[in-house]
Order: structure tokens, then sequence, then C-alpha cells
């Protein structure tokens, strides 16, 4: 597992070209990228700034991880989240999750992703044409994550 | 002393990131520690009043009201997180 906050870009390529390497009984890769979007709520986005709590942000993403491990059957993780200052275009966010078979890729990446858009400190305050403001958190956020306590 | 941290919006508002603070004999619990800093009034009983979204971690988990704190804990709180 592989956990990394950074402000430099990530190469979605050579990420999962690393990870295949390290092990020949993967038989699927499931990746998400999220991206800067140039508007939001009806206003143009001409750039964000991501903000984050240091060792609790890792140690939040390694908890969700290991939670992953316990519900699917992958081989490895890897979760890259860009801090610092955003533009339109930019990626943000990189999860990539190894295993034998596309189910369990699938559903663990999914998996990931929602909980850490809820539990993992990050913050985000964007620069539009109404002035710079906060990102609220999203109802449907919540509720993304919420449905995972359903299965399993 | 306990540390207790500001994040975002809160920082902003309180216009600090972070302080050290002496345990108040009264506070037991991450509810008293907020009752405590609303009692200072102005920014502080305006960003962290019951009536608004905010959230907080205990030694770096997210935390609810009742969970206890003690002397050398790291305390944070900040508004609802909005990653990914």
């Amino acid at each position: 597992m592989t956990v990394r906050v950074q402000t430099e870009d990530f190469d979605v390529g050579a990420e999962i070209a690393a990870l295949r390497r390290a092990n020949p009984k993967i038989g699927a890769v499931a990746s998400f990228v999220g991206v800067v979007r140039d508007v939001n709520a009806g206003d143009a986005v001409a750039g964000m700034t991501l903000e984050h709590y240091p060792g609790m942000t890792e140690k939040s993403i390694e908890e969700i991880v290991a939670q992953a491990r316990v519900r699917w059957s992958i081989y490895d993780a890897l979760v890259i989240h860009r801090v610092g200052t955003l533009k339109p275009a930019d990626q943000i966010v990189l999860v990539i999750v190894t295993s034998s078979h596309r189910g369990d890729a699938f559903a663990a990446c999914e998996f990931i992703m929602d909980y850490l858009k809820t539990r993992a400190p990050f913050w985000k305050k964007e620069k539009t044409s109404a002035g710079a403001r906060w990102v609220d958190a999203r109802v449907t956020d919540d509720l993304a994550a919420e449905r995972w306590r359903l299965k399993g | 002393m306990i540390t207790v941290l500001y994040f975002a919006r809160l920082r902003e508002e309180l216009g600090t990131g972070s302080e050290r603070l002496a345990l108040p004999r009264a506070v037991r619990d991450l509810e008293g520690l907020r009752a405590h800093l609303i009692a200072r009034g102005g920014a502080w009983a305006e960003a962290l009043g019951a009536n608004k979204a905010v959230r907080a971690a205990v030694n770096q988990s997210i935390a609810s009201g009742d969970v206890p704190i003690s002397d050398g804990d790291e305390v944070a709180f900040f508004p609802p997180v909005t990653g990914g």
C-alpha cells in the first residue's frame, strides 16, 4: 500500500506500470483520476488551493485502504492526492487497485474514493468569477460513502 | 497542555492555525472543549457555534463529542472535508 500527498503532478501510466511490474499474478487494474473542473455551482473556476492536515491525511487514507483490503481480495493499492495550487484540467487525485479479477478491483477502487471524499482531511478553496470561496461538502458524497455500509 | 489545530475556513475565521492550551479542569471531552472555546465569544462563538458544521479529530482520528480529552492530546477542529 502506498499513500502519497504531494504538490507535484503524477504520471498515471508510470504508476500503473510500477504496480504491475511488482506482481505477475495481477489480472486486473482499476484506476480513478480526479480532475479540476473549470466550473462549479454555476461559476467559472480559475483555480483552487487544496489544504490538508499533515499526518492525519496519510493515516486516514491508510485506514481506508486497510478497510478495502478486508472487504475485497486485492493485491495492492496506491493513492496519490495533490495539495497546493491547482488549475482547471489539473489532476488532483489518483487511486489504483490491483487484483486477480476485475470485480474486486472496481469495487475497492470506488470504495476508497467514496470514503476518501468524506473522511480524508482535505479542503478546497476555489477562485471563481464571484471571488475566492471554500467549497461546501456535498450531501451526495455522504450518500455515496453511506451505501457501502449496506453491503458486505 | 494540549495542542488545538484549526483548518480551512475555521483557520481563517479564527485567525490562527494552532495553539497550545492548558487543559481546563472542567473540560473532559471534545464537546466540553468546544464549549470552552465558544465561551471566548466573538469569532470563536461565531465559527464554532452549534449552528455550524464543525468536524473534529482527537490524535488524528475523527472523533465525536463524547470522546475524552486528556493532557498531551492533539485536537483539531475543521469544516466537513472536500477532497478528492
